[in-house]
C-alpha cells in the first residue's frame, strides 16, 4: 500500500471504509503535514484542529480531510477571504457545498489561502500574505485559490475546494500540478461562497487526480434551493464516465489560445497532449474564435461592475473589522473602515467597477461588456456544434516569480487571457497537468458543452491514464 | 381651502405585504412587530458574506393581484435590480429592486385608481408597481440629528415592499388623502395588506406649483400625514414664490412631530444608483395562465362593493362610497346588516354617530372595540323602546371604545326609559308646584310646555319616556284649564 498522504480521495476513502486506515492515522497525517511543511508554504489561513471531534457518518468522502477556500463559509471556523476587513468573521453557517461535504462524511480540515476576495492570480492579493509554490518556493502557486491548489500538491489535504471567477481553480491548478475543474454556471451551489462576481463564479474541486475531481463534483453538484441560480444536471454520476476511449471524440483546438505571449514550450506541452489524444482515437482540428480577444475587458468589466456592489456590504456595522470610533459619523465610519480594511487591488478593482455602472458609463461599458459575453458565447455553442471538447492550455505560462507582476496590474490580468472566456461563456473546463516548463507544472484545459461535464471527464481521464504527470510529487 | 389648480401632486407610496408569512428573499418570518430587535434575521437578510437571495413565490403572486387590481398591464417578465447606495439601514449597501430602465420590467404598468372627490370623480393613472426589499428599522433617542447614536433592528430588513408609482395626477393635499384611503382599502379588499399595522403604509411625495421647482418630501407614514405635509409644503412654496424667491429642486424631510419639513439634500447631492440586474437571481416569467389564475382569485374590490351595496342594499352612493373606503368598516357593515335589515339605519349610524366617536378620540376604524352584534343591539333596545335615542347615542361611546354590549350597560347604569305613569305623574305634579309661573304661561303658550318636560328630562336624567311624558303634562294642563 503507499504511503498514507499518497493515497488520492478515492483510494483514501476506500481505505477508511476498508479499515485498513484509521480516521485518528488520516487525521494525524495530514496534521502532521501541515506543521511540517505550512511554515515554507503559507497555504493555509486556518486549521481546524478540532476535526478530531467532529463526528462524521459513513458517505461519499468518508473521513477524508478536505481543504475549503477561505471565501466559502465555514460554520464556526472563521471566512477571511484572505482580506482585513472580514478579519475575525465567524459564519453562522455552512455554504451548501461544505454542508454536502459534511453530509458524505469529510472532514474540513481549514482555510485556505488566496487572492483578497478572490481578486488576482497569484495568492499575493492575501492581506495575510502570499502562498508559496510547492514545486519552487520562488515562484506564485497561482490564484486565486492559491491555498487549494497547493494545499493539495504538497499533501496538506486529500482534496479541496477553490472558486472560479475568471480562472481562479484552473490557474492555481495549472501552476501546482493537480487537477481543478470550473464546473458549468448554476451546477455547484453558490450560497456561502462570498460573491465577487456573482454572474461569473463557481466553485469547483482540486484535486490530486481526475477520477478524485469527479467524485468531489458529483458530491457537491446539483440544484440548491438557496441558490436560484442553481440547478440539476441530468446526470451526477461523473465517476461513471471515466472510460479510457477517445475514439470517435471530435475536439477543437481554438488557435486563439496559442496566440501572442503564450510561451513556446507551453504550447509544445499541450499539443503533445494533443497528439496523445489523437493517438488513441480522437480526432481534432483547428478552430477560430472571432470575439475572443475582446474577452479579457469584458469580462474585467462585468467582474469589477458586480464586485464594487458585493463588496458595498463591508461597513464595519455588522461583521469583521470596524474603524468605529465613539461619536463619529457613520459616513466616517464607513469610509475609514473601508479605507483600512481592503487592499490595494480590491480597491481598485471597486473604484473601476464603481465608475463602469455610473450614469452615462453604463451602456459604454457594463452593457456594451454584456454584449461581448453573449457574442463570445455564440462563438463556444457554435464550437460544440461541431466538436465535442476544446483543447487549449490553461495557462498561457508556467507560474512566475513571486513580485513579478503584483506591481503591473495588466501584466497580472493578462496571465487570465485563457481562463476567463470559459466564465464568459459559462462552460465546464479542466485543467489537468501536461508537461513541465523549468520543472513548474503545465496545465492543459479541456472545455465542454454546458453540463457536459462527463465528455470532459472522459477525454481528462483517458489522457492522464495515458500519461503520468499526475503522478509526479513536488520536491517539498 | 383655496383653489389649488397650479399645484401637482405625484406620489410613491410604499406598501408591505402584510398577508406574508415570509421575508421577499428569505424565509424569516415577516410580523416582526414588537418582536425584540434583530431576533427574525438569518444570512439573508442581515446580509452576510456569501447569502444570496431566493424569492418569495407568493410575493409574486400578490403583486400581480395588486397591478390587477390597480387596472396595470402585468409584465411578461419581472427582472430585480440592484439599486446602489450607502446607508445604515441597509444590510448589503444595496437594495433589490425593480427598475423600468435598462432592460428592466417592473410587475405592472400603466394602471390607475379613480377616487371620490366632493361627489366627482377623477382618475389617477399609475405608471408603475414593483416589488422590492425593505431596509432596517433605525432607532434614535429623541429626534434624529439630536440622537448620540442609531441602532439598527434588521427584523423589518428583507419585508416585501410594493412600491406604486402615480402619475402627477393629483392637485391637492386632500386629493392626495383620498387616493391613499382608496389605494389602501383596495390592496385590503385583495387580502394582501392590512393597513392598520403601524408603518406598513409610507409614501414620498413629488409636489410642485406653478413657477417653482420640483420638490420630494420623503419620510410620509400615514394618508393624515400625507394632508398635513402637503399643506405645509404649499404654503412654504407659495410664500417663497410670493417674496419672489426661488423654489429649489431638492429632497425634504417631513418631520411628524414638529410637523415641518426640512431639507435633506439639494438636487446635485442626488443619488447615483448605479443599477444592474441582480445576478443572483433569474428572471421571473409571467405567464398568462398565472395571471388569468390571480385574476379567478380576485376578491370583490371598493368600486364593485360600493356598487352592489347600492344595488343590495338600496343605499344612496355617497353612503356605499363611505363605507367601502375601508374593508373592515364594509365587512362590519355587512355583518351588522345581517343582524338587523335595516341598512339604511345601520349606515347612518356607523356614518354619523360612529363616526363621531372615533373622531372625537381621533382614532382609526382598526381601534373600533365595538362589534356589528353591539350596534345591531342598540337599535333593537331603541325600537322595542327600552332606551330613546338621546340614550342611545350617550351609549354608543362606551360601546365603540370599550365594546360593552349595550344591554350591559342599560342594565348597569340603569338608563333603561321611564315608562311608569305614576311615577310620571307624581313627578310631573311635584314639578308643577314647584314652577307655578312656568305652567300659569304653559296654559297660554305652547312653547313654554317645553319647559316642563325639560325639568322632568333634568330629574330623570334624560329617562323619561318623551312622549308619555309630553301626554301626561298636557292632560294635567287640561286638568288645570277645566278646574280654573
Amino acid at each position: 500500500m503507499k504511503r498514507l498522504l499518497e493515497l488520492t480521495l478515492f483510494e483514501l476513502v476506500d481505505a477508511l471504509r476498508r479499515g485498513n486506515v484509521s480516521r485518528e492515522d488520516v487525521v494525524d497525517a495530514y496534521l502532521s503535514r501541515i506543521k511540517e511543511v505550512d511554515s515554507k508554504l503559507h497555504a493555509y489561513l486556518a486549521v481546524n484542529e478540532e476535526m478530531r471531534s467532529n463526528s462524521s457518518s459513513e458517505g461519499l468522502l468518508f473521513n477524508a480531510p478536505i481543504a475549503i477556500k477561505d471565501n466559502i463559509s465555514t460554520r464556526g471556523l472563521p471566512t477571511t477571504c484572505a482580506s482585513k476587513i472580514l478579519e475575525g468573521y465567524i459564519p453562522p453557517y455552512d455554504a451548501t457545498t461544505v454542508a454536502r461535504i459534511k453530509a458524505e462524511g469529510g472532514l474540513i480540515i481549514g482555510k485556505t489561502n488566496m487572492d483578497e476576495f478572490a481578486m488576482g492570480s497569484s495568492t499575493e492579493n492575501s492581506a495575510y500574505g502570499p502562498t508559496y509554490n510547492p514545486w519552487n518556493l520562488e515562484c506564485v502557486p497561482g490564484g486565486s485559490s492559491g491555498g487549494s491548489a497547493a494545499a493539495v500538491a504538497a499533501r496538506e489535504a486529500v482534496a479541496s475546494l477553490g472558486s472560479d471567477t475568471g480562472g481562479s481553480v484552473r490557474c492555481p491548478a495549472a501552476f501546482c500540478g493537480v487537477v481543478g475543474v470550473k464546473p458549468t454556471y448554476g451546477l455547484v451551489s453558490r450560497y456561502g461562497l462570498v460573491a465577487y462576481a456573482n454572474s461569473l463564479e463557481q466553485i469547483g474541486p482540486i484535486t490530486r487526480d481526475v477520477r478524485d475531481a469527479a467524485l468531489l463534483l458529483s458530491v457537491i453538484c446539483g440544484r440548491d434551493p438557496n441558490d436560484s441560480t442553481s440547478v440539476d444536471p441530468p446526470s451526477k454520476d461523473y465517476l461513471s464516465a471515466l472510460v479510457v476511449d477517445v475514439k470517435g471524440l471530435k475536439a477543437g483546438i481554438p488557435k486563439e489560445f496559442f496566440g501572442e505571449g503564450t510561451d513556446p514550450r507551453v504550447a509544445e506541452a499541450v499539443w503533445r497532449a494533443i497528439k496523445l489524444l489523437e493517438s488513441h482515437g480522437m480526432e481534432y482540428e483547428e478552430v477560430s474564435f472571432p470575439h475572443l480577444p475582446y474577452s479579457l475587458p469584458a469580462y474585467y468589466i462585468i467582474a469589477m461592475s458586480e464586485a464594487s456592489s458585493n463588496l458595498a456590504r463591508y461597513d464595519g456595522v455588522r461583521y469583521g473589522f470596524s474603524a468605529f470610533e465613539e461619536g463619529e459619523e457613520w459616513v466616517k465610519v464607513f469610509s475609514k473602515t473601508r479605507a483600512l480594511g481592503f487592499g490595494a487591488e480590491v480597491k481598485r478593482r471597486i473604484i473601476l467597477g464603481t465608475f463602469a455602472l455610473s450614469a452615462g458609463y453604463y451602456d459604454q461599458y457594463y452593457l456594451k461588456a454584456l454584449k461581448v459575453r453573449t457574442l463570445i458565447k455564440g462563438d463556444f455553442d457554435c464550437a460544440f456544434k461541431k466538436f465535442d471538447v476544446l483543447l487549449a492550455p490553461t495557462m498561457p505560462l508556467p507560474a512566475f516569480k513571486i513580485g513579478e507582476r503584483i506591481e503591473d496590474p495588466l501584466a497580472m490580468y493578462m496571465v487570465d487571457i485563457d481562463t476567463v472566456p470559459i466564465n464568459l461563456a459559462g462552460i465546464p473546463a479542466i485543467s489537468v497537468p501536461c508537461g513541465f516548463v523549468d520543472g513548474l507544472p503545465v496545465g492543459l484545459q479541456i472545455m465542454a458543452a454546458p453540463f457536459h461535464e462527463h465528455v470532459m471527464f472522459r477525454v481528462a481521464y483517458t489522457y492522464e491514464q495515458c500519461s503520468s504527470y499526475h503522478n509526479l510529487k513536488p520536491p517539498i | 381651502m383655496q383653489q389649488q389648480q397650479d399645484v401637482v401632486i405625484g406620489l410613491e407610496v410604499h406598501v408591505q405585504l402584510t398577508s406574508l408569512k415570509t421575508k421577499l428573499f428569505c424565509s424569516c418570518p415577516s410580523d416582526y412587530r414588537g418582536k425584540p430587535p434583530n431576533t427574525h434575521t438569518c444570512p439573508v437578510c442581515l446580509g452576510l458574506p456569501g447569502s444570496l437571495p431566493v424569492v418569495n413565490k407568493k410575493a409574486i403572486e400578490f403583486a400581480v393581484m395588486a397591478a390587477l387590481a390597480l387596472n396595470c398591464q402585468v409584465s411578461e417578465r419581472a427582472v430585480f435590480f440592484r439599486k446602489n447606495y450607502f446607508y445604515v439601514d441597509m444590510s448589503k449597501n444595496f437594495q433589490i429592486s425593480m427598475y423600468d430602465r435598462a432592460g428592466g420590467t417592473p410587475i405592472g404598468r400603466g394602471g390607475y385608481v379613480d377616487i371620490d372627490v366632493d361627489g366627482t370623480r377623477k382618475r389617477v393613472r399609475i405608471s408603475r408597481i414593483q416589488l422590492e426589499e425593505d431596509p432596517a428599522r433605525l432607532v434614535h433617542l429623541g429626534p434624529i440629528e439630536l440622537s448620540p447614536y442609531t441602532l439598527v433592528d434588521y427584523n423589518r430588513a428583507g419585508i416585501a415592499l410594493l412600491e406604486i408609482v402615480t402619475e402627477p395626477d393629483l392637485s391637492s393635499p386632500k386629493e392626495a388623502r383620498i387616493f391613499l384611503q382608496k389605494l389602501r382599502s383596495i390592496l385590503e379588499h385583495c387580502g394582501i395588506f392590512d393597513g392598520s399595522l403601524e408603518g406598513s403604509m409610507r409614501c414620498d411625495a413629488n409636489i410642485s406649483l406653478a413657477g417653482g421647482a420640483r420638490v420630494e418630501i420623503k419620510n410620509i407614514t400615514s394618508f393624515k400625514e400625507v394632508e398635513r405635509a402637503l399643506s405645509f409644503e404649499i404654503a412654504r412654496q407659495r410664500e417663497l414664490l410670493k417674496r419672489g424667491q426661488q423654489v429649489r429642486r431638492e429632497t425634504r424631510h417631513w418631520d411628524e412631530d414638529r410637523r415641518m419639513t426640512f431639507t435633506l439634500r439639494v438636487k446635485e447631492e442626488e443619488h447615483d444608483y448605479r443599477y444592474f440586474p441582480e445576478p443572483d437571481l433569474v428572471p421571473i416569467v409571467i405567464t398568462e395562465d398565472f395571471i388569468e389564475r390571480v385574476r379567478s382569485m380576485m376578491p370583490e374590490l371598493p368600486d364593485h362593493r360600493a356598487e352592489r351595496f347600492m344595488r343590495e342594499y338600496g343605499l344612496p352612493e355617497y353612503d356605499a362610497r363611505v363605507l367601502t373606503s375601508e374593508k373592515a368598516l364594509a365587512d362590519f357593515f355587512e355583518a351588522c346588516v345581517k343582524l338587523y335589515p335595516s341598512p339604511k339605519k345601520v349606515s347612518n349610524w356607523l356614518m354619523t354617530d360612529t363616526m363621531r366617536v372615533l373622531n372625537e378620540y381621533n382614532l382609526d376604524w382598526s381601534s373600533i372595540k365595538m362589534e356589528p352584534e353591539h350596534l345591531a343591539e342598540l337599535l333593537k333596545l331603541m325600537d322595542d323602546g327600552v332606551i330613546s335615542i338621546k340614550i342611545a347615542k350617550l351609549l354608543i361611546f362606551d360601546v365603540v371604545l370599550k365594546g360593552i354590549p349595550p344591554s350591559k350597560l342599560v342594565e348597569e347604569k340603569g338608563m333603561k326609559r321611564i315608562v311608569d305613569e305614576n311615577y310620571l305623574s307624581q313627578l310631573i305634579e311635584k314639578i308643577f308646584r314647584e314652577f307655578p309661573k312656568a305652567v300659569q304661561d304653559a296654559l297660554k303658550d305652547e312653547k313654554a310646555v317645553h319647559f316642563l318636560v325639560g325639568q322632568v328630562m333634568r330629574h330623570t336624567k334624560g329617562r323619561a319616556d318623551p312622549a308619555l311624558t309630553n301626554e301626561l303634562i298636557r292632560r294635567k294642563l287640561n286638568e288645570l284649564q277645566r278646574s280654573s
